[in-house]
């Protein structure tokens, strides 16, 4: 990992980013189709959206956290006119920030093509306006990278997430900021994960995420298991749990975030995604590996490591995503979709430190522009739901 | 002859044990039954597998009684549902989670739930 740096994109809000990108969010199902139009041909829009109907916190603050995200330039909001969520209260939070922004609803622009044409219209004057935005110096320090994990199998904990939580060890001992999650994939782990908290009081907010984690898992009756892991050699919720804990590397957490709060200070953070106990008893903590990543990001993670045993050929919007496995088999059968083989570490080629070490020149790469597999193949996966946080606003800032 | 046995040796599967503490260890690629070549933190060189296991699943390194903890990475990841004798493949059919009931009652080969209606 070279000390150098790179250019980034200075953001008025002071963040900085390593893409400068146009965000196109529909406010439900509705405008999702105008929405996706309205990107077509546009390699730099992506697009996010929520479908219900009727509004929810938690994906308001999330699609906001996604709008600040600070490889995002500019964001046009885009509703049908009658759903609760507002996409005109959405472009002035994002004016705040200092990016420019736009909404309108489809029935006020007189139906798909006109507001197709109207969308497009939007874009590219914001496409303009972002052009201008300066360019400044970044490097480790700057530098916010999640890790998830999916499809995993019997390699994931012995190559695949050790390779990460190695990197995340560098990444933090260069002032970096790392962020993991799926606190429900560290059942069986309770006094393993307290014992990483920097102080006790963070060892207390470990153990009580980790309690809400046991208890919710409990209540829903499903452990985030799935066919493919077990199929792939795992047996149970504990083993699972004890290789994907091993991306967390060994430095200390600093304390848990919640879905949407940027860490307050650089190093490891643990991101908590499980719904607190309310009145919405219904939803899945992550219900598939895109709704995760979707998370980290909104905690402002710049690139997402995405280690996947099995293989899986998601993307995402935002942040590019870099799929790691660990499964040499999986690398040589999926050439197109995955960017690091960690399988070197089992065949005793590389050791933990040098593949960890390629890991974070990969990592720079792709923080200078390089695009990851998934970004080139235009893999933009999203996944918003309703959800409940008892979070404060993004404007009061992290808890820890 | 001397080359075709070296062959076999270098051709031979491996298990990885990851802690000292692991009654289990990790194929790093299917596997015959026979003997496979234990690397990580393995007290012995190499174990008798006594039928074939797949690559990322797991075989017993001693044997186990029913109730037993199995332990993988230093620490319990389920128990024995039954005896398991040294060199046998752990995992659904004789291993369930402490936490997940429904662990021990999925297709052991493809991890579905049997018990879900389709109609």
């Amino acid at each position: 990992m070279s000390e150098l740096g790179w250019q980034g994109y200075e953001r008025q809000d002071g963040r900085k980013g390593i893409r400068n990108l146009l965000l196109v969010i529909y406010t439900v199902q509705c405008a999702e189709f105008v929405a996706h139009e309205v990107a077509r041909g546009e390699p730099d829009a992506h697009v996010i959206g929520f479908p219900g109907c009727y509004d929810n916190a938690y994906a308001i603050r999330l699609m906001l956290a996604l709008a600040w995200h600070p490889n995002v330039g500019g964001v046009l909001a885009i509703g049908l006119g009658c759903e609760y969520t507002q996409p005109a209260r959405i472009a002035e939070a994002v004016r705040e920030s200092g990016r420019p922004a736009a909404a309108f609803f489809i029935q006020d622009r007189g139906g798909t093509s006109s507001s197709i044409a109207v969308g497009k219209d939007m874009l590219a004057s914001m496409r303009r306006s972002i052009a201008e935005v300066p360019r400044v110096a970044m490097n480790w320090s700057d530098l916010v990278v999640g890790c998830e994990c999916g499809g995993s199998d019997g390699t994931s904990g012995l190559a695949g997430n050790p390779v990460v939580g190695r990197f995340f060890d560098h990444l933090v001992d260069r002032c970096g900021t790392a962020i993991f999650e799926e606190i429900v994939e560290m059942i069986g782990l309770r006094e393993v994960l307290a014992a990483r908290g920097r102080t006790p009081a963070v060892a207390a907010q470990l153990e009580a995420a980790y309690d809400k984690a046991e208890r919710y898992c409990r209540s829903v009756r499903q452990y985030s298991i799935s066919p493919g892991n077990f199929a792939g050699g795992l047996t149970t919720i504990e083993e699972k749990s004890m290789g994907a804990f091993s991306k967390s590397g060994s430095r200390a957490i600093e304390g848990v975030i919640r879905v949407a709060e940027p860490p307050s200070a650089p190093g490891l953070w643990l991101l908590d995604s499980v719904p607190d106990e309310s009145f919405m008893q219904f939803g899945y903590t992550n219900p598939n590996d895109t709704e995760g990543i979707m998370d980290l990001i909104s905690a402002g993670a710049h690139i997402v490591l995405f280690v996947t045993g099995r293989g899986s050929v998601i993307g995402s919007p935002i942040a590019p995503l870099i799929k790691i496995t660990g499964n040499s088999g999986t690398f040589k059968r999926m050439p197109d979709d995955i960017d690091f083989n960690a399988g070197c570490v089992l065949d005793g080629s590389k050791t933990l430190d040098d593949a960890a070490a390629a890991l974070g020149e990969l990592v720079e790469d792709v923080a200078r522009g390089a695009m990851t597999k998934p970004e080139a193949l235009g893999h933009r996966e999203y996944f918003i739901m309703y959800k409940h946080q008892d979070t404060p606003s993004l404007a009061e800032g992290c808890r820890a | 002859m001397n080359d075709e046995i070296a062959l076999r040796v270098v051709m031979m599967t491996e298990g990885f044990q990851i802690d000292i503490a692991d009654n289990v260890a990790t194929l790093l690629g299917d596997a015959e039954a026979g003997m496979v070549r234990l690397r990580g933190q393995s007290a012995v060189q190499e174990i008798r597998l006594t039928q074939p296991i797949k690559t990322g699943h797991k075989v017993a390194l001693c044997t186990l009684e029913s109730g037993a903890a199995i332990v993988k990475y230093g620490v319990v990841i389920g128990e024995a549902t039954r005896s398991i004798g040294v060199g046998e493949w752990v995992h659904l059919h004789n291993c369930r989670s402490r936490y997940d009931a429904q662990s021990s009652t999925l297709n052991i080969e493809t991890g579905t739930r049997e018990e879900t209606p389709y109609v």
